[in-house]
């Protein structure tokens, strides 16, 4: 039977992130938490695959008790079982602790009920780092396809998929052998809107919480920041730069504006440039 | 006494190299000139050294001389004419276990951030993401310098530095022109050392059936000389032809800031910021971009930023050296004016 893993993160809106500038420190507050967007069109492809062939989809996340909601969420988008890892002494855990910790769970998921993709968002828009996904990869010694844009063809009895990739240049049109798992962006798939059985049962739904304890044996020294090989050694604000002239058309009328932008692009040696561009 | 190894990952396809390995290596001499006296003391060498991978690019590894390699690592097989993840990381991982590393670069593109999680998981060590800043630096506790890796957070509102302590090469990706191109030097000498590839198709694991070259539009908007960028102030998507219009009168292309990706009205290409493409052309004309901070850490490397916002206090004004505030659509149609006048007249 068809089953698909999707890897989800909460994530703050990093859109509605705001810097005190008293303090310059992060405002926080007020800041929603969100179900990471590549994630979640990752987690739609998924689905509409178990509508086409049947079978389900599990998704699994890593965080504190908050990230119930997004795994709820997840549900209502048409996820069948939710797995949150959730332990204190997974906190603080860069991405090389993070792929640790997700790939051993994938492969105790997968011996319960044999997995055939897996699916991550490209990056995740708070760190940005798109690191873990191939790490996970790695970890588990299957093949990863990132940028994925669309899921040509899953065959589950040949044990193979045919997948698109974008990158800088083209795109790549992908044969791998399964279980694989691919990063995706968001044309992968569009998001549907709930249907209300999954909407209702969202509601009530409780998903299973791993920690340390169990069930995967966890090495306690892969794990949170004693598994991590980087620290963060400080933190500040970006540098201020030097702001340039300013001019205001109310004052000096549209054509002078002009005159005076490109006559100081002139003197920094921009003419040329600007003449260059005849051909 | 130890040799110090500053490597680049040498980038190409389809033998064309990408400059972003160029711009690597101009940072690795840079990083191993900050640990030279250190090195003098200890009676340590420091070299900066290339690892490229394909079939057929010796000539590549040739340039890579120029550019500033003391050495290439060239590995030329057919299992490695085009890229794919397992192959790749394997013989990254591999080459690097053999000689030991002290830190390694990679450039953030689209091939460079497939590669780089996944040597550095391999390899067990701390990889940081798109740094914007790199440095040796004196840490406490540590009696050589560390890498200070330094990269845009949430956003792009706050900067994290990162410091990998223990674990080997202490590795960074970067993404293409947040660093200068160095000097090419046809004289510089150095040796290309070939190894034996042990990658083999059977542990590919995938196979590219076809490769699908986009017919349309193509921007390579990284490598731009002027790029005219629109934000929300455009007000309309019709207001993207007007910067069409403004960008082929210059020879340039059109750029965008978020909200315009997100509204549909222009491909990601052509997005400029944190989660689109770092540029540094020598012109840069945002037309009503407000100038979040996701949007300025993606070009306030430009050599000449010209902003046009009707908000005499947006924050995009900050960057600019000129700031001309005033409605977008009476400026930008006299800058067309006033352009082709001068062309006229030198003509």
């Amino acid at each position: 039977m068809f089953h698909a893993l999707v890897a989800v993160k909460q994530v703050p809106d990093t859109t509605n992130i705001r810097i005190d500038s008293e303090t310059g420190n992060l405002v926080r507050e007020g800041v929603p938490a969100i179900m990471n967007p590549y994630d979640a069109h990752a987690l739609a492809e998924a689905v509409r695959w178990k509508q086409q062939l049947g079978g389900k989809v599990t998704v699994l996340s890593m965080g504190p008790n908050s990230f119930i909601s997004t795994l709820r969420e997840a549900v209502e988008l048409g996820a069948d079982r939710g797995v949150l890892l959730t332990d204190r002494k997974f906190a603080g855990a860069d991405t090389l602790a993070t792929s640790y910790v997700l790939a051993e769970t994938i492969k105790a998921i997968h011996e319960q009920d044999p997995i055939h993709l897996i699916f991550f968002g490209k990056q995740a828009i708070d760190g940005d780092t798109a690191q873990v996904g191939p790490g996970v990869a790695v970890r588990l010694g299957l093949p990863i396809v990132t940028y994925a844009v669309k899921i040509r063809e899953v065959n589950l009895e040949e044990g193979r998929a045919v997948i698109e990739r974008k990158t800088e240049r083209w795109t790549e049109v992908v044969e791998t052998s399964l279980p694989v798992l691919l990063t995706c962006e968001k044309e992968i798939a569009e998001i549907p809107f709930a249907p209300l059985p999954d909407l209702i049962r969202s509601l009530r739904y409780d998903p299973e919480m791993w920690t340390m304890e169990g069930p995967c044996n966890f090495e306690l020294d892969q794990v949170g920041v004693k598994g991590s090989p980087t620290i963060v050694y400080k933190m500040g604000t970006p540098p201020l730069p030097q702001p340039g002239e300013q001019i205001n058309t109310r004052e000096s009328g549209i054509e002078e504006a002009v005159k005076f932008a490109f006559d100081k692009a002139n003197k920094a040696g921009i003419v040329k440039l600007i003449l260059g561009g005849a051909r | 006494m130890t040799i110090r190894r500053f490597w680049v990952f040498i980038e190409q396809e389809e033998g064309k190299v990408h400059p972003v390995s160029w711009e690597l290596l101009g940072v690795a001499r840079m990083l191993a000139s900050q640990v030279a006296e250190e090195a003098a003391a200890t009676g340590d060498d420091v070299v900066v050294e290339g690892v490229l991978l394909g079939e057929n690019v010796e000539h590549i590894a040739q340039e890579a001389l120029y550019y500033g390699a003391d050495r290439v690592y060239l590995f030329d097989d057919p299992v490695l004419a085009y890229y794919r993840n397992c192959p790749y990381y394997q013989t990254l991982s591999a080459v690097s276990k053999k000689y030991g590393p002290e830190v390694f670069l990679i450039g953030a593109t689209t091939l460079g951030r497939d590669l780089a999680g996944a040597v550095a998981t391999s390899l067990h060590t701390g990889l940081t993401a798109d740094c914007t800043a790199l440095e040796m630096g004196e840490v406490k506790g540590s009696q050589k310098r560390l890498l200070l890796a330094t990269r845009p957070a949430f956003g792009g509102n706050i900067m994290a530095t990162i410091l990998c302590r223990n674990e080997r090469p202490q590795m960074s990706s970067v993404r293409p022109r947040v660093f200068p191109m160095p000097e090419r030097n046809p004289d510089a000498k150095g040796e290309i050392v070939r190894e034996e590839v042990e990658a083999t198709e059977e542990s590919a694991m995938a196979c590219v059936l076809e490769f699908i070259h986009s017919k349309g539009e193509s921007v390579n908007i990284e490598y731009a000389d002027v790029i005219v960028s629109g934000g929300r102030g455009l007000g309309t998507p019709e207001g993207l032809k007007l910067l069409q219009e403004l960008a082929d009168e210059l020879g340039g292309v059109v750029g965008a800031s978020r909200p315009l990706i997100d509204s549909g009205w222009i491909s990601y290409a052509h997005q400029v910021g944190q989660s689109g493409r770092t540029v540094r052309p020598k012109l840069y004309i945002a037309a009503g971009i407000s100038g979040a901070l996701q949007h300025k850490v993606g070009m306030q490397n430009s050599d000449f930023i010209i902003a046009i916002n009707s908000d005499p206090n947006a924050p995009i004004f900050d960057v600019a050296d000129v700031g001309i505030v005033g409605d977008l659509y009476q400026v930008i149609p006299e800058m067309l004016k006033q352009i082709r006048a001068l062309k006229e007249a030198t003509a």
